[in-house]
């Protein structure tokens, strides 16, 4: 196998450069900037123009606005991550009701099949927002696992407006993402979707079928 | 007096000669001296694009030397003009001509081009109310980049009303040896287009490319179609030409 | 003027052109692409800078491609990530055989990937007693009916609601026949639900490699990307060697001209970035992530440098959104993985130029691909250089099946030609002829009679402009 990559990059080193190196002007993507207020603006008609749903809160109410709404849903429970930092607020201020907080703090092979079917709902926090498109980041890792955001069929993530990035370009940058990446990092716009029965648009295909953020406003 | 190369192009040649007089005429109408050299014949882009470009180099060859003066070359097709103008160069390139054929290509025009970009025409519609249609032939847009020229030029004449396609930068089907290797898609093509054509309602399809032209009008002599396609440079010159 | 073993793109498109069904698909669905991309590029100003810069992104890209190839290697394993390479499929597929044979694995669910489809790896796995299930719905729908994509974004283009009703209701164990597009989704998100869950590994594609940081960027909108790729303890990604740029902030640009370009959207749903298996602390995702680089005829593209734009390609399907040849015959005419604009320079360049001749010559060179491509690679440039290799064997070329394509019949035919042409002599007394006599040809009359399947035959006028000029003693010097 290494005499593929010894052949293969023998071949390419062989053929040489063939140009000059052409200069890389960025400033289509640098006049993409707006104020932070505008941003959320922005990445508000982006998502909802996907399907997602708002939900706003202020940084003292986000919790209550969650819970709320699971119990408006009638939601049995919600699965979220009990050592992140929105996950460990989530749960001091959870009053007792319908809707179970149900923390993911196990390996998946542990409660893989309850998690496919009998998770109504996942809670996550986000490290950022897109405000050009319309999008969320998110760092899934230990304390908020990969699967929270993607198999529950409803995905609530709370957003901080001061977060929201100008276009995934400047949000790369200003994270610090083009040197170092956790295992994964992800961009979140809508609830899954696919346009391939006639390319009629259909949501809930794979991934969740409703995408809720939790918009907090700590700009004002 | 500003004088220029006419360049005929072998479709035109042989079979639109009326619009190559007219391309000739109202060069002349616009107070320019035409030089039309003996001996054109091709510019090679049959050959070029079928990968045979010893032969296609031969002929470009002779037509190159026709032109020896630093005057512009007029020609009344998009095609032919992308040809000489942006083919040329990669035709000879690392040939030992190759710069001279690299000036000759500077020089290089499509008639509408001309008309509006160089020379800022004017024309004075003289004829009757009518509708017409256009069509923008692939190589005047995607390699001369011809932005309107000809709109601007049917936009002068008063009496002329532009009904445009659905699907004005649409291929018609012609593509050269296409139309001959392909007959099925060329033919779906061409009848797309002459179908686009009629719903219009224009009476007449107006291009600058002799190669659509027969493409479209011989498609729309199969349907026994009443509209018929016509050359820009005849249109043009029926219409403003002194009675 | 055919060579042996050529493959007719002729016959196959003939026989789509009769299909109003295909036809009438197609024309609504590449008119819905075509729009829907107008629609994200209101600036032509702004779109020409974003696709110089994303040309000149991937052109940096290629220039350093073994330097970067081999940065992303020792990034990504040092991040836990296995590569492999493969110089064939055939490399490829064994690879993969082996990786999931190592681990037991008899079920793959795949993610969309148009590399895996060049290996006919579904096909080969099945052969080896392991099952690959297509979970993209487009695929999934395809691979009911024992298909190929006939699109590289949306595979499944060419088939109706009805049809894929018909499909699920024979083929989906208690499904009911239904039209209704949100139930028939359902359906299948069940059905793969249970995959995901079950499957011993997943595969997937890469969109873009980043050499910085060792990841593996994926852009999907169904999420079962994410699925494939995190819930089985197994993941497995294959991906062409060209895909490689320096950094993720080379990325950006490209992601956002990708999604608009291909389905017209400003962003795709999930964008997946994937830098490591399982980590240490982590609670889900793949114990073990593996990557199969493929080169498969990329390498001696990448040698040529009047070819080599080729490999800029980003897989945006642009190309054939525009392109009115395809939008008339579809992609399965092409007989090829890749159809549509790119197809025409990818096929003939990893199977041959003259078994693929007439594939070549399937083009009318009009140029509403290169127009549109994100990457501007001069496809009709590239096309008229493939037909060039096709009849000529020239000195210091390397192009696969060169010089095969070409016959006796062109090669004079084209002598014959340039005879005439050259000597305006020859010239007056062939258009003389073709005054006087042209409208005598019979219309059944070789190469005359492909004109006139469609048209009336072009009839020459009574005398040449040379002719009328010459006796009207017109401008001549």
């Amino acid at each position: 196998m290494s005499e593929a990559r010894a052949a293969i990059l023998g071949r390419l080193r062989e053929a040489g450069g063939t140009g000059p190196l052409p200069a890389l002007d960025t400033a289509i993507l640098e006049r993409r900037h707006w104020p932070p207020a505008e941003r959320v603006v922005r990445l508000r008609r982006g998502m909802e123009a996907v399907h997602t749903e708002f939900l706003e809160a202020t940084p003292g109410t986000w919790p209550d606005v969650v819970r709320a709404f699971c119990e408006c849903e009638r939601l049995p429970n919600l699965l979220f991550g009990p050592s992140s930092e929105a996950g460990s607020v989530l749960s001091t201020a959870w009053a007792p009701g319908d809707t179970q907080l149900m923390p993911y703090d196990r390996p998946v092979e542990a409660f893989k099949d309850e998690l496919f079917s009998g998770v109504a709902a996942g809670f996550t926090g986000t490290v950022g927002g897109i405000a050009e498109t319309g999008g969320l980041l998110l760092t899934p890792g230990p304390a908020e696992p990969r699967l929270l955001s993607l198999v529950p069929p409803i995905h609530i993530a709370l957003l901080r407006a001061s977060s929201i990035q100008d276009s995934f370009w400047s949000a790369v940058k200003h994270l610090g993402w083009g040197r170092s990446l956790p295992p994964n990092a992800l961009l979140i716009s809508g609830p899954s979707k696919t346009a391939d029965i006639e390319q009629t648009l259909a949501y809930g295909v794979h991934g969740p079928k409703r995408l809720l953020v939790v918009l907090v406003d700590d700009l004002t | 007096m500003e004088e220029v190369y006419f360049y005929a192009t072998c479709l035109v040649d042989l079979f639109y000669p009326d619009a190559g007089m007219a391309g000739i005429q109202l060069l002349r109408q616009a107070g320019v001296r035409v030089v039309f050299p003996e001996g054109q014949t091709c510019c090679g882009q049959p050959a070029f694009n079928c990968g045979y470009w010893e032969e296609a180099r031969d002929v470009a060859r002779t037509q190159v030397a026709l032109f020896p003066r630093d005057l512009p070359v007029v020609l009344p097709s998009g095609s032919c003009a992308g040809m000489m103008k942006v083919h040329y160069p990669e035709l000879f390139h690392g040939q030992p001509d190759e710069a001279q054929v690299r000036a000759f290509s500077a020089r290089v025009y499509e008639l509408t081009q001309f008309l509006v970009d160089v020379l800022d025409v004017r024309l004075k519609d003289l004829g009757e109310p009518v509708k017409v249609t256009w069509h923008s032939s692939c190589h005047a847009v995607r390699d001369l980049g011809l932005n309107g020229e000809p709109q601007a030029l049917i936009g002068q004449l008063s009496n002329v009303e532009l009904s445009p396609l659905a699907r004005e930068q649409e291929c018609c089907g012609f593509g050269g040896t296409f139309s001959v290797r392909q007959p099925e898609i060329s033919g779906a093509m061409s009848c797309d287009k002459a179908a686009d054509a009629e719903s219009t309602g224009a009476s007449v399809l107006l291009s600058t490319d002799g190669g659509c032209l027969l493409n479209v009008n011989g498609t729309l002599e199969a349907k026994r179609s009443p509209l018929r396609a016509q050359h820009i440079a005849e249109f043009l010159w029926e219409r403003t030409r002194a009675r | 003027m055919h060579a042996e073993n050529e493959v007719s793109f002729r016959d196959a498109a003939a026989e789509a052109l009769l299909d109003p069904q295909l036809r009438a698909n197609f024309r609504r669905a590449m008119d819905g692409l075509m729009s829907k991309r107008r629609a994200q590029f209101p600036d032509p100003g702004d779109l020409q800078e974003l696709r110089d810069l994303s040309t000149a992104i991937r052109t940096r890209s290629l220039l350093a491609l073994p330097d970067l190839l081999e940065q992303f290697e020792a990034k990504a394993t040092r991040n836990g990530i296995q590569v492999h390479w493969a110089e064939t499929c055939e490399q490829a597929n064994e690879l993969i055989l082996g990786i999931l044979r190592s681990k037991g694995a008899r079920t793959l669910v795949k993610g969309k990937s148009m590399v895996s489809e060049e290996m006919h790896l579904n096909d080969f796995l099945e052969r080896h007693g392991i099952e690959a299930l297509e979970s993209d719905l487009g695929e999934y729908i395809i691979q009911l009916d024992g298909e190929t994509p006939s699109h590289i974004i949306m595979p499944a283009i060419h088939k109706n609601k009805d049809q894929i009703a018909r499909q699920f209701s024979q083929k989906i164990k208690d499904a009911k026949y239904t039209e209704d597009v949100d139930e028939l989704t359902a359906m299948a998100r069940k059905v793969l639900r249970q995959k995901f869950l079950e499957a011993d590994a997943g595969l997937s594609g890469v969109n873009f490699a980043v050499a910085e940081t060792g990841t593996l960027c994926l852009v999907e909108n169904e999420g079962n990307g994410r699925m494939s790729t995190h819930v089985p303890p197994l993941h497995i990604a294959v991906m062409g060697l060209e895909k490689v740029v320096a950094t993720l902030e080379d990325v950006a640009p490209l992601y956002a001209i990708l999604t608009r370009s291909a389905t017209g959207q400003a962003v795709s749903t999930y964008f997946n970035l994937i830098t490591a298996p399982r980590g240490a602390e982590e609670k889900d995702g793949p114990r073990e992530v593996h990557l199969v680089i493929l080169d498969n005829g990329r390498s001696r593209i990448y040698a040529d440098p009047g070819l080599r734009a080729t490999l800029r390609c980003i897989r945006c399907g642009a190309c054939m959104n525009h392109c009115p040849v395809y939008t008339r015959v579809g992609g399965h005419a092409y007989e090829a993985v890749y159809p549509g604009p790119i197809g025409k320079i990818l096929t003939p360049q990893m199977e041959g130029v003259g078994v693929r001749h007439d594939l070549l010559h399937g083009s009318s060179l009009c140029g509403a691909c290169a127009e549109v491509c994100p990457v501007e690679i001069p496809i009709p440039e590239i096309l008229v250089r493939l037909r060039r290799e096709a009849t000529h064997d020239d000195v210091g070329s390397n192009v696969a099946g060169r010089g095969t394509g070409h016959t006796a019949i062109e090669d004079w035919t084209w002598r014959l030609w340039a005879m005439v042409l050259k000597h305006p002599a020859f010239y007056r007394i062939a258009t003389w002829f073709a005054t006087r006599f042209g409208n005598l040809l019979p219309a059944r009359a070789p190469l005359l009679r492909n004109w006139t399947r469609s048209r009336t035959k072009p009839l020459p006028a009574r005398r040449s402009l040379q002719e009328r000029l010459r006796a009207e003693g017109g401008p001549h010097v």
